[in-house]
């Protein structure tokens, strides 16, 4: 009780006291953590999310440099190289990716492809090597880059002058001897095919006739030196040389190389060359040669550059389709959740009844409406309008969890306007979670896109864009004789979605800081 | 009593929404042109006639001079009304663009459609979901263990891979390739001969793929959390063994949330894959709304859509109601 003498403390007690002893709080020694770096280090801890992560990026990578790097555009088609099989340089000299295909035929069919060596040096069948089983099989990989070999063109004499002028510069030989039109194939469909060059016998072609070496005898058309020749052939390079070959008389003869048209000329190119040619000489579009890594489809389109411009058209709207869906979402989503009650009601019962009309129905309705006007717009819409409810009730679940908080309380008494508490006090809190449902938005839309396309409904391939879905179709329908066509774009879409898989789980739990330490 | 009244309200709701819906849906259709299209050999005023009897078009007039047939729309409300008045009659139209089914009641054909869709479905549930449960069950037992971790993977694999690339991969490898089914289903009406039901497999097996991955990660996630609770301790404390705990104890309460997934993932099927059923040419409702769509058919899309958005909504309330009577805690719209 003593102690509770405060009157009479003696003045003795009493000192002064130095500010200099006054202990303040210590500054923190160790490095304060953000929540951003906290969840990074998180999501750095699960290795599947960083390899889902490296996936995506190389992913993205794939679509923005690859359209910029391959010669060919999306609307590119030839007719010849269709079905081309991929290839892949740095693989030639193995019998995997190398544009050629296993096969196995009888002798006139084989030979038809080992002619076309023969003739040109551009072989047809690989290396010009095959075997023979004990059945008079011939097994041998047919290069699909010149399996089309010879064709007849029909030039204009400006064409034909501007051919040769091509060939005696870079010397490559583009013309062939062409043949009298009276030693062609009888038959209906071998009669524009240039690739029976060679003597045959039999009504239908049947046998061949071989040379003493066991070569194909070529019936080149050609006429004695000195004769008059209408073909107007001035190029140096001449199969049979300058001076021309000696024929079974004695005397020297020259093969002719064009056939004298009403419009011009036509000759018998081999298309490999003649492609190289046109691409870089007559139309200067950056293509040396035909060259499809990873093939071509059954109009003749570079995979490779479809399914990079596809993937960037892909990433491009799911891009944009999320950041407007998750704007839209969380102004609505935070009035509804903020404000609650009756007007949270009304808003809650539109999203409900918008949210329970089947997407393929909302599609529909707007494709039957915008038939005229552009596909994508018909898309973006139709996801616009099936994709914000999500992340609506997101925002206001978070709403919900953070309005009635001591802090908000905090602020609304300090005379914080309601778009400040809004924005400033609970939206954030929403953030993270909003992100990581639009990370997770981005391959299901770019998932349901390539449904859409695929099932005909929605059509986006005009001119110079494509889709992943559109590939897929196009290659159902070769799926037994060109797989490769499918697996591209497949194998694309697999690994994006593994990859956005992967990656949203981790990020789902780095945004989760109740997951802290948990798996220490 | 809550149960009775929660039932009754969300039953009131479901109508409500489906109503609105297809109110929409209607006269979205109806706001679009008519699509009259007169075949070669057809006669023209049979067709303007047949579209004036069902109340779509009025003042039919055939102007010689021009060859041209004018007409004028019946307003979409009145037209509501016929529609209306015929569906409660048991009319749900009749098929006028698609050639095959041209002059057909839409129901009948509806019906027709609904066996291949509905077979292949309820095939694929029938093996996906003890298999996916079976899976689920292995790998939360075995959690953290090899075992596990290769279900794992299997599992983020199958869900990763879009049901298209799947089929196509059963198309290739079982159609093609080893050629053990036919590339696409037959054609026919013999639903349950051993050919048919072979043709119907591969479309069976790309769409229960899927689904056994989605029930494995379900139950191995829910699994995993039960076993780990106390009164999982308190079972074996109990002198219960593993074995009896899991089998009463834990799967029975995990079954909690599994079940009503089931459920819905079983009405929702009857809606179908649109994909799967496209890719192996199944002869069932999606090629139907598919091709309503292409060619316009609007009684068509009106039935189908009705359909879709019906199994949609069904599919939510009766997940919603399932939880009550599985388990009894759980009391549904109570406060």
């Amino acid at each position: 009780m003593e102690n509770q003498a405060y009157t009479s403390i003696p003045k003795e007690k009493f000192a002064f006291a130095d500010k200099r002893d006054i202990s303040h709080d210590k500054k923190l020694e160790t490095k304060p953590r953000s929540y951003m770096r906290d969840a990074f280090s998180r999501f750095c801890k699960n290795k599947g999310s960083v390899v889902g992560a490296v996936i995506i990026i190389i992913l993205v990578l794939f679509a923005i440099i690859v359209p910029f790097l391959t010669p060919y555009a999306v609307a590119y088609n030839d007719t010849y190289y269709v079905t081309t099989l991929p290839k892949n340089k740095l693989f030639a000299e193995t019998s995997f990716w190398d544009g050629c295909e296993a096969r196995v035929d009888g002798q006139l069919t084989f030979m038809y492809y080992y002619a076309m060596g023969q003739e040109t040096g551009h072989y047809a069948v690989k290396n010009q090597e095959y075997t023979v089983d004990e059945e008079g099989m011939y097994h041998y990989r047919l290069d699909s880059y010149q399996k089309t070999g010879m064709i007849y063109r029909n030039l204009t004499n400006e064409q034909y002058a501007q051919l040769m002028q091509y060939q005696d510069e870079t010397g490559r030989q583009v013309i062939y001897p062409t043949i009298r039109v009276s030693d062609r194939p009888s038959a209906i469909q071998d009669q524009s095919n240039a690739n029976y060059y060679y003597e045959t016998t039999g009504t239908s072609r049947t046998e061949i006739v071989y040379d003493e070496n066991g070569n194909v005898i070529p019936v080149y058309w050609s006429y004695k030196a000195g004769t008059a020749t209408n073909d107007g052939y001035t190029s140096r390079m001449r199969i049979e040389g300058e001076d021309g070959f000696i024929g079974e008389d004695g005397e020297t003869y020259y093969y002719t190389y064009a056939r004298r048209t009403s419009s011009g000329v036509e000759v018998r190119v081999n298309y490999y060359e003649y492609y190289i040619y046109y691409h870089s000489y007559v139309l200067q579009d950056g293509i040396t040669e035909p060259y499809f890594i990873f093939g071509t489809t059954g109009s003749g389109q570079d995979i490779l550059t479809c399914l990079s411009s596809g993937a960037r058209f892909s990433f491009i709207f799911a891009i944009v389709v999320a950041a407007v869906n998750l704007i839209f979402g969380a102004i609505y989503g935070s009035i509804e959740g903020y404000y609650g009650g009756k007007v949270d009601l009304v808003m809650e019962r539109i999203s409900d009844i918008l949210a329970s009309v089947p997407s393929m129905i909302v599609i529909t309705l707007l494709k039957l409406h915008m038939g005229g006007s552009s596909q994508i717009l018909v898309l973006f819409i139709a996801f616009f309008i099936t994709g914000w409810i999500s992340m609506a009730s997101t925002t206001r679940m978070q709403f919900y969890r953070y309005k009635n908080q001591e802090y908000v309380l905090a602020a609304r008494t300090l005379g914080a306007k309601n778009r400040r508490i809004i924005w400033k006090h609970i939206f954030p809190n929403a953030l993270g979670t909003l992100v990581t449902s639009c990370a997770l938005v981005i391959p299901s839309m770019i998932f349901s896109e390539t449904s859409l396309s695929y099932l005909g409904i929605i059509n986006l391939s005009t001119g110079n864009i494509t889709s992943v879905g559109t590939l897929i179709n196009a290659g159902q329908s070769y799926l037994a004789t060109a797989p490769y066509m499918s697996l591209f774009p497949s194998l694309f879409l697999v690994l994006l979605m593994l990859s956005f898989n992967l990656f949203g789980n981790g990020l789902r739990d780095a945004f989760n800081p109740s997951l802290r330490g948990s798996e220490d | 009593m809550y149960m009775f009244k929660y039932v009754l309200k969300r039953l009131g709701l479901l109508i409500m929404t489906f109503c609105i819906i297809m109110l929409m849906c209607f006269t979205l259709i109806k706001l679009l042109p008519i699509v009259v299209t007169v075949q070669i050999g057809q006669d023209a005023n049979i067709i303007y006639r047949q579209l004036e009897a069902r109340g779509y078009i009025t003042n039919v007039v055939y102007d010689s001079a021009t060859q041209l047939w004018s007409y004028d729309t019946v307003p979409i409300l009145k037209q509501l009304g016929f529609y209306l008045q015929r569906i409660f009659q048991g009319d749900f139209g009749i098929g006028v663009s698609m050639a095959e089914y041209r002059n057909q009641p839409v129901w009948d054909i509806f019906m027709e459609k609904m066996p291949p869709t509905v077979l292949i479905n309820v095939y694929s549930t029938l093996i996906g979901v003890p298999i996916g449960l079976g899976l689920g069950i292995f790998a939360a037992l075995k959690k953290n263990k090899w075992q596990d971790q290769v279900i794992s993977v299997f599992i983020i694999l199958l869900i990763s891979v879009p049901s298209i690339v799947l089929g196509l991969i059963v198309q290739y490898v079982f159609c093609f390739k080893l050629q053990w089914f036919p590339l696409t289903m037959n054609s026919g009406f013999d639903y349950f001969t051993w050919p048919m039901f072979r043709s119907m497999l591969p479309a069976v097996f790309s769409l229960c793929l899927s689904s056994i991955a989605g029930y494995a990660r379900f139950t191995r996630a829910e699994l995993t959390e039960v076993l780990t609770s106390e009164f999982m301790l308190l079972a074996r404390t109990k002198g219960l063994t593993r074995g009896q705990a899991t089998l009463r104890h834990a799967l029975r309460n995990a079954m909690v949330p599994i079940f009503p997934m089931i459920l819905s993932e079983f009405v929702l099927v009857l809606s179908g894959s649109l994909v799967i059923e496209r890719m192996f040419s199944i002869p069932g409702v999606g090629r139907l709304y598919l091709d309503s769509i292409t060619y316009q058919d609007y009684d068509f899309f009106m039935l189908l859509s009705g359909f879709y958005t019906l199994v949609g909504l069904a599919a939510g309330i009766i997940t919603d109601i399932s939880y009550g009577f599985i388990d009894p805690r759980i009391r549904m719209g109570a406060r």
